[in-house]
């Protein structure tokens, strides 16, 4: 078997508090592996660490023990390596207030020297894909915000990255929106053969984008995981998981949680 | 009737400017020339100054020094102030001595200045740069903090070069803040222009306040003021033009029209 794409490996992550009064744990020995052109879907309350384990991953952060590994390379430290091999698509859309929307696609294609010819016709491509045509010229404040994480989408995307990191991408959106916008984004991760790790707080919307579903504990630990397929995306497969993922998110972290990953689904 | 707000704002600027001559001509009338001159002494004197090419000079020269006092001053500013950024640590270092610079008085500086160097050029460049630097750094230096932590993250994500950072995400960043800088330091400059060259050159502005001084001239010395303010009103002018243009992308509210 292919080793994995993703490797966290007992990786902690502690945080100096604000008062000074010691350190507090958002990561804890975390481990999991993700395969390439997974979806997976990561759950959690507030607070449980998946922005943390999102920006370790992102290299942003580095861990304060264990090992993060993405196509066997360490995210943070060889942070060049991965020039346009991460796309992200943050919870609000991060436009540059001061480009038009069209020039904020074109950013991570400029920031990756690509001929400005061919940054502006790929950035073309995107908007026409996520139906932005006729907004090229706008500034990010004449724009819905659906638009914008549309716009913000296209950005992650036009650097056809490998792995895209999304971080709750559609919460600010009215739910219409916000389903119209997912179902397009598992349409083109698979379309285009990514791997992708989503996290949301909404079970719904992880088991409507997800191939795998993990769900986190403070401090992120897993405490579920589960694997969908076309028996658990519907009917009563649908309702178990959801049932189980309901069960778990009740727990206070620590009450009653297996020590190891519960047995996938 | 409902008028244009440019068109009302520019009314009520003649208006009280029309009021304040009233004043001054009402005040000519009571008082001798030498005190109050008349409005159309002053206007006569201002115009000759402008169509008079050897005195248009001196204030072009002015306005060369301060240019290049505030050219220099943003130039060393900004040095100072995106390492403080980008390493604070070196803020305890150098904070310290750009306040320490605030409170010493511009008029010690021309002092120090004579005393210290010997071109009038170079002195007056000295004064300029070394009284409006500290209000350039700590400027630079706030709009670079106010940099959005969302927008930096998103920027990394794409793992750029650190000049490529600068010119994507730095430099817009701290374009709001570099305009305001110049707009405050302008008149500060205008100022201090005015004392180091009263004190220490022979021509510019400065030196002819002082020539009216010494022939108690008080049409000459509002006429050579004039020509000041005439100039801080014009950059200030062609500041918010280029203002209004690299920040057009800024959302206004229709009630704030």
């Amino acid at each position: 078997m292919a080793d994995p794409l993703i490797r966290f490996r007992d990786v902690t992550k502690e945080f100096n508090r604000p008062d000074g009064a010691g350190t507090f744990t958002a990561v804890d020995r975390l481990s999991f592996t993700i395969e390439k052109g997974e979806i997976v879907a990561v759950l959690g309350k507030t607070g449980c660490g998946k922005s943390t384990m999102f920006n370790l991953l992102a290299g942003l952060i580095e861990p304060t023990s264990g090992k993060v590994e993405v196509t066997g390379h360490d995210p943070f430290r060889e942070f060049n390596f991965f020039r346009g091999k991460i796309g992200i698509v943050f919870q609000n859309d991060r436009l540059m207030p001061w480009r038009t929307a069209i020039d904020n696609v074109v950013l991570g294609l400029e920031i990756l020297d690509t001929k400005q010819t061919e940054a502006d016709t790929v950035a073309r491509r995107w908007f026409s894909r996520l139906g932005l045509s006729g907004h090229e010229n706008d500034y990010p404040h004449a724009l819905s915000g659906g638009m914008r994480q549309r716009v913000s989408i296209a950005r992650a995307f036009a650097v056809e990255p490998d792995i895209l990191l999304c971080d709750e991408p559609f919460s600010s959106l009215d739910e219409m929106t916000a389903r119209d916008l997912r179902a397009e984004f598992v349409r083109l991760v698979k379309q285009a053969g990514k791997t992708a790790v989503f996290i949301t707080h909404h079970i719904n919307e992880a088991m409507d984008v997800g191939d795998r579903i993990m769900v986190f504990h403070r401090p992120a630990r897993i405490a579920y995981e589960a694997r969908m397929d076309a028996a658990s995306r519907e009917g009563s497969g649908r309702q178990a998981v959801q049932d189980e993922i309901l069960k778990v998110l009740s727990l206070e972290a620590g009450e009653g949680m297996p020590a190891a990953p519960a047995a996938v689904i | 009737m409902t008028l244009n707000p440019r068109l009302r704002q520019i009314l009520q600027a003649a208006a009280s400017t029309a009021v304040l001559l009233a004043a001054w001509q009402t005040a000519s009338f009571f008082f001798p020339h030498y005190l109050f001159p008349p409005v159309q002494d002053i206007v006569a004197r201002t115009v000759r100054i402008l169509v008079n090419w050897p005195e248009l000079k001196q204030v072009l020269e002015t306005a060369m020094r301060i240019f290049v006092g505030l050219a220099g001053a943003f130039l060393l500013g900004s040095l100072l102030a995106l390492p403080i950024g980008r390493y604070p640590k070196l803020e305890s270092y150098i904070t310290p001595f750009l306040v320490f610079l605030q409170g010493i008085p511009a008029l010690s500086w021309v002092i120090i200045a004579i005393i210290w160097f010997h071109g009038t050029e170079f002195r007056i460049a000295f004064i300029m740069i070394i009284t409006t630097l500290p209000a350039f750094t700590f400027q630079v230096l706030d709009s670079y903090r106010s940099m959005s932590k969302d927008l930096f993250e998103m920027t990394m994500s794409f793992r750029p070069s650190g000049w490529t950072l600068f010119r994507v995400l730095i430099v817009p960043t701290i374009i709001p803040g570099i305009l305001t800088a110049w707009k405050i330091n302008l008149g500060n400059a205008a100022r201090v222009v005015v004392v180091a060259e009263l004190v220490g050159a022979t021509g510019g502005v400065g030196y002819e306040l002082l020539r009216q001084q010494q022939l108690f001239d008080m049409a000459g010395a509002l006429a050579w003021t004039i020509q000041l303010v005439l100039f801080v009103l014009v950059v200030q002018q062609i500041i918010v033009w280029i203002e209004n243009w690299l920040l057009r992308y800024r959302p206004v509210s229709e009630r704030a029209a």
